[in-house]
């Protein structure tokens, strides 16, 4: 049965992109345990608009866990305390009564803040753009069954296929990295093997986006793997640098195609 | 009478016959035309990919931060397509015939034919795409039984189909992005339909982020802007969801479909309070190796199975629903509320092994063990009914142009394939089909008789016109400065709706809805509580012109309701069942598709008909037994 808790918020409040922002205290009284995160903030901006405060922005669309959109740092985790599980999908009865919940933006040098806990992350698409695909136009495909994939391969791309491009992975990294986001695709495409024939360009192109948008490096903390909703393997990561050496070690490429 | 165009020719011809007979247009001229699509789930983004790939200039909005995200995601099972790889008796001819059955012999037997013949060649296409669908251990791709059929023909990734098939899509896009063939818009909501001389040549946006309004000017703008079902507040919709678009565009003079066709999905976790924001779904899939049932006084009443031993808990989800209801208005139902019944994988867990059932539903049973916090592989899941899909929308013809000249709608948008009630895993497949193969050739019929004049017609007033209405329209929810938050208007709507124009309708209920209506319309516009400014990112903004919307759009779907005098597939008249309580169609009276046209506010809409004929497939009453 749910019970009901309070709970002080200390909130990051951001006019807009250009405004400094600083944190500002809420208290969120009687919350329903079974509540969502997010249902806990809908509650606190109807209260705050009743007492004619700005609400707080924040970025949610689906609210079951794979668009997305959702996330902030709670407590210096992000997506909050629970593994695996977004924002949406987390539930007030993990917190204890009394508790203060500090909730920042998903902060990086490549994701600005548009306002409060709402963050542009179209440094993600750009990635995408790069190369994150398949070039086969509509039309063109064989037969579903003209390529068999085992089990096995495909499962793998599945696992790294998951991946929701929440931006969780990057907040959590001390370095800002994007680099579980990107070996995520790249697991996804490269080890199929529709995916092959672009398997080298594909990292080239992937990675040099990556840095051309100032994402960081990774050193291993491996605070992206733990962090990210969908469990995203970090090995992925160890399999994309072995894929980029191989790539600069080629000569085979030309590098000034499909720029 | 509205005439759909559709073509002569044999049922299975027809759409090889449209496909000769459309007009062309080639390469180089391409580049000259411009089209707008607004959306981008799996219809506007296959849409707009394949268009920039054939070198139209494409410009794509999405109320979203990105265009990987729209609600298309959410889709769990999978997606239907007639291969018959497991030699299991299905056919192009078979799965058109369970589709238009499934819809209750409402939808237009020509569209639904040709969706049928194109389901194989979106399968094809993303493979090639790189959307890992299920294999088995040979390497060939595995099928799944949905609720309606008797074979498996549903296509999965896991829990997550709608995912990975709007990932291929999104991942289309972009590469047609970085070819700069598409120019995206994201953030950007679109708040107007600009018609010029009677031909749909635009539309005006407002960018969430800084909230400017501008307007876009093209030779064609396509609608794939998805359903309303977020009218009932709680749904399974994300939370953006709206009709916002689709309602301008009404309003401007495209004819609306078919409201009342609102699909409830009968397995969803059950609500559980009144701060509940959204319902999440639980994938019909899991009725593939799971049983619904109440507890009864010699144990379990496995009351789907029990009632309908051919097809048992994989009956149409419209049927499924009312039987869910009904057991728990009868006093049967389970856990705190009442309103829930179980859903057991018990005897797959124990005929199949855990690991077989993880391996098939492993996402859905963790999403429900954390939202409820119990653990489906011990104890039964509760499930109960909710809003899910709608079948209405936009009126198009065999084009899939609505009948403004110029406007496309495709997707959940468009009314025309689903009839009263859809199949689970067809909403992919259509949004697919519409998005990748029917509307890159019928709009290129189009085109070829207009000239590209996108640049010069943007000066025109109308687009003025529009942008200062949409103006005005801001700084009056921003003035109102009443007391009541925007959702609590919206919550009231939804809970009248439910009640009234929900699972079950009649003439009383709908008649109290529609005196109501108008009522919270007018203290929404009197009392409403929308704080901050107009240029500046203001989500209670965003909302409350998507309420606005929603309390007009639902008094269509009441009156809609209330018109319909007869029981089909999702809309179920009390008045109008069987002897065993089934919907009761009367196909001498409404054997048509109901196309509503704007008259003006507080005017009566006038009603269109399209005449449904069914050659092809005899109509009957549905028979699931």
């Amino acid at each position: 049965m749910s019970k009901k808790i309070n709970l002080t918020l200390k909130v990051w409040r951001q006019r807009n992109r250009k405004a400094s922002g600083s944190f500002e205290t809420i208290k969120a009284r009687d919350i329903d345990t079974a509540m969502s995160f997010l249902e806990m903030l809908d509650v606190v901006n109807e209260r705050l608009t009743q007492e004619g405060k700005d609400p707080i922005a924040f970025d949610h669309d689906c609210r079951e866990g794979i668009c997305g959109t959702c996330g902030a740092v709670i407590n210096g985790q992000p997506h909050g305390p629970q593994r695996a599980t977004t924002l949406c999908q987390l539930q007030m009865r993990h917190f204890k009564e009394g508790q203060i919940l500090i909730i920042e933006p998903l902060k990086a040098k490549a994701f600005s803040v548009n306002k409060d806990l709402s963050v542009d992350r179209s440094s993600f698409d750009r990635i995408i753009a790069a190369g994150g695909f398949i070039s086969v136009k509509t039309g063109q495909a064989p037969d579903a069954h003209a390529i068999l994939i085992d089990k096995e391969t495909s499962e793998r791309s599945m696992d790294a296929a998951q991946c929701i491009g929440c931006g969780a992975c990057v907040a959590a990294c001390p370095n800002g990295a994007a680099m579980l986001f990107v070996a995520a695709k790249l697991a996804h495409l490269n080890s199929l093997p529709q995916g092959a024939p672009e398997k080298r360009i594909r990292a080239r192109n992937l990675v040099s986006q990556m840095d051309r948008e100032l994402f960081g490096s990774c050193s291993n903390a491996y605070a992206c793997a733990v962090a990210c909703p969908k469990q995203i393997s970090i090995t992925y990561i160890a399999r994309m640098n072995k894929e980029y050496a191989q790539l600069n070690s080629s000569l085979s490429i030309d590098k000034n195609s499909r720029k | 009478m509205l005439d759909p165009k559709i073509p002569n020719g044999a049922l299975p011809d027809k759409w090889t016959l449209r496909q000769y007979s459309a007009k062309l247009i080639s390469p180089v001229n391409r580049r000259q035309y411009k089209i707008i699509v607004v959306g981008t789930g799996l219809a506007g983004a296959s849409a707009a990919a394949t268009l920039g790939e054939l070198g139209y200039q494409v410009e794509s909005f999405c109320f979203q931060d990105s265009s990987r995200r729209a609600h298309s995601i959410a889709a769990q099972g999978g997606i239907n397509a007639a291969k018959n790889y497991p030699n299991d008796g299905d056919s192009v001819r078979r799965l058109f015939t369970d589709t238009v059955k499934g819809g209750d012999f409402r939808s237009r037997e020509a569209n639904v034919y040709r969706l049928a013949q194109l389901s194989n060649i979106i399968i094809d296409q993303c493979v090639a795409q790189g959307v890992p669908f299920a294999r088995d251990y040979g390497g060939y791709l595995d099928n799944r039984s949905f609720g309606g059929a008797q074979v498996s023909r549903t296509f999965y990734a896991r829990g997550q189909t709608g995912q990975q098939l709007l990932l291929g899509a999104y991942q289309a896009l972009m590469k047609e992005v970085v070819e700069k063939n598409v120019v995206l818009h994201p953030r950007c909501e679109m708040l107007d339909l600009v018609v010029i001389d009677g031909v749909a040549r635009g539309i005006v946006t407002r960018d969430l982020i800084t909230g400017e309004v501008f307007s876009h000017a093209a030779d064609a703008v396509v609608l794939a802007t998805g359903g309303y079902s977020n009218v009932f507040y709680l749904s399974t919709n994300a939370k953006g969801c709206n009709v916002t678009a689709a309602w301008r565009a009404y309003k401007k003079g495209a004819f609306f479909a078919n409201p009342c066709y609102t699909q409830i999905h009968p397995t969803c976790i059950p609500v559980h309070g009144d701060y509940q924001s959204k319902l999440t779904l639980m994938s019909e899939s899991l009725r593939n190796d799971g049983r619904v049932w109440v507890p009864h006084q010699e144990g379990r009443d496995y009351f789907l199975e029990r009632k309908y031993p051919a097809f048992g808990n994989l009956v149409p989800r419209d049927i499924a629903s009312r039987n869910v209801k009904e057991q728990c208005d009868a006093g049967h139902g389970v856990g705190d509320t009442g309103q829930a019944v179980y859903l057991d994988l018990k005897e797959s867990i124990v005929r199949l092994g855990r690991d077989v059932i993880k391996e098939r539903y492993g996402n859905l049973l963790e999403m429900y063990a954390k939202i409820t916090g119990d653990d489906p592989y011990q104890t039964p899941m509760m499930i109960y009914p909710a809003a899910h899909y709608t079948m209405g929308g936009l009126w198009v013809d065999y084009d899939l142009m609505s009948n403004l000249p110029g406007l496309f709608v495709i997707g959940e948008a468009n009314f025309a394939d689903h009839g009263a009630n859809r199949l689970g895993a067809s909403a992919l497949m259509q949004g697919l089909a519409d998005g990748y193969f029917i509307l890159p050739t019928t709009i290129a019929d189009y085109l070829a008789r207009v000239t590209p004049n996108a640049e010069k017609i943007i000066y025109r007033r109308e687009f003025q016109q529009s942008e200062i209405q949409i103006n005005e329209k801001i700084k009056k929810l921003l003035s109102i400065n009443g007391k009541t938050p925007v959702d609590r208007f919206h919550r009231e709507l939804g809970a009248l709706l439910w009640d009234k124009c929900g699972m079950v309708r009649n003439e009383t209920g709908l008649k109290q809805a529609l005196a109501k209506i108008p009522e919270i319309r007018e203290r929404f516009w009197k009392d409403v509580r929308v704080l901050g400014g107009g240029i500046e990112l203001n989500q209670a903004l965003e909302r409350a012109g998507r309420v606005a919307d929603f309390l007009e759009f639902s008094e269509l779907m009441c009156w809609d309701a209330l018109e319909r005098k007869e029981s089909c597939g999702s809309h179920f008249r009390e008045e109008y069942q069987t002897a065993e309580g089934e919907a009761q169609r009367r196909d001498d009276l409404f054997s048509y598709v109901a196309a509503w046209q704007f008259n003006g506010k507080d005017k009566a809409p006038t009603l269109h008909k399209e005449d449904l004929k069914f050659e092809e497939q005899p109509l009957a009453q549905r028979v699931y037994k």
